[in-house]
């Protein structure tokens, strides 16, 4: 594999970039969020979130933005990864492993469906 | 918490939390003097010294969802137990700075761990934020310079424009520009 580092590597990705995005204009934004307060970082959302990343490069997903919040009060339920999709309500998922994490970009994110097991319910 | 680059994380967060526009990190291991510092300095709303003092006790926050706050208490102790010390420098207005240092080969010192992951994990979620990162390593040898991995990202920022961050050809170019930098700095002993 040859490493990509020079800003001209970079001017053609970002061209190619630009032409997906003309591709696929309707999708509506989807936002991934993932906890990271104190609490978050230590039960482990820096390697959750590095699991989201990593699935986004390989599987050449886009489209998504990947952001992450402070503590929101549910310590003990960390590493928690929100999802929004366009207009339809956030859904929370608590005790979000790395495996867990690429499930929910494969299985909620790209095909729609959410995983009922790790949700948390009632935020 | 079992790494500096995680604890340097969290020491970030809060800058963001801060409302800082720029913030850089640094850390720089010299294996002459056995010394690991590093830094996190920002242009968020700064601390009064009552509060930059305050943050010491695990019994204080400014955050409304939990009333203990552990971030820095532990990362201090951390120091403290490698014959090092963390230091916050804060003003109203302008900013704050926290240093810390741990002498390098002290056996209780947590290893620097998975810092292009800290890294990329801060410039991607937060990408408003002008992000400078350093890493800067001597070796024992009196008279070495110093080899150093040190990313502003004005330029790549100038370059992407309007072009997401989190678009799979960019999140790998990243981290191959961290992972790569970083290995090639690091002395492995």
């Amino acid at each position: 594999m040859t490493a990509i580092k020079s800003l001209d590597d970079l001017k053609r990705i970002r061209e190619e970039a630009l032409a997906k995005k003309q591709l696929k204009t309707s999708t509506g934004g989807i936002q991934v969020i993932v906890g990271m307060g104190t609490c978050g970082i230590a039960a482990g959302a820096r390697d959750t979130m590095k699991a989201i990343l990593t699935k986004i490069e390989t599987d050449n997903i886009s489209g998504i933005v990947v952001t992450q919040t402070g503590c929101i009060g549910l310590c003990e339920k960390e590493p928690i990864v929100q999802v929004v999709i366009g207009e339809a309500p956030k859904v929370t998922y608590g005790k979000v492993n790395p495996d867990i994490a690429k499930r929910i970009i494969s299985e909620h994110v790209v095909d729609g469906k959410v995983i009922q097991d790790y949700v948390i319910e009632g935020i | 918490m079992r790494e500096i680059s995680l604890h340097l994380l969290d020491i970030a967060e809060n800058s963001v939390a801060a409302g800082a526009s720029s913030i850089s990190i640094g850390v720089e291991e010299d294996y002459h003097k056995d010394l690991l510092a590093a830094s996190v300095i920002d242009n968020g709303k700064g601390m009064d010294p009552d509060t930059a003092e305050k943050v010491m006790d695990p019994f204080f926050t400014s955050r409304t969802t939990r009333n203990v706050g552990l971030g820095i208490p532990l990362f201090k102790a951390a120091a403290e137990a490698c014959d090092g010390q963390l230091n916050i420098f804060s003003t109203p207005g302008i900013g704050t700075t926290i240093t810390i240092t741990f002498k390098l080969s002290h056996i209780d010192r947590m290893p620097l761990g998975d810092l292009s992951s800290t890294f990329l994990s801060l410039l991607i979620a937060y990408p408003k934020i002008h992000w400078t990162f350093l890493y800067k390593v001597y070796s024992n040898d009196q008279a070495d310079s110093g080899k150093e991995f040190f990313f502003d990202d004005t330029e790549v920022k100038n370059e992407l424009q309007d072009v997401s961050l989190c678009d799979p050809e960019i999140l790998k170019y990243f981290r191959q520009i961290f992972e790569t930098g970083i290995l090639e700095t690091k002395i492995t002993q």
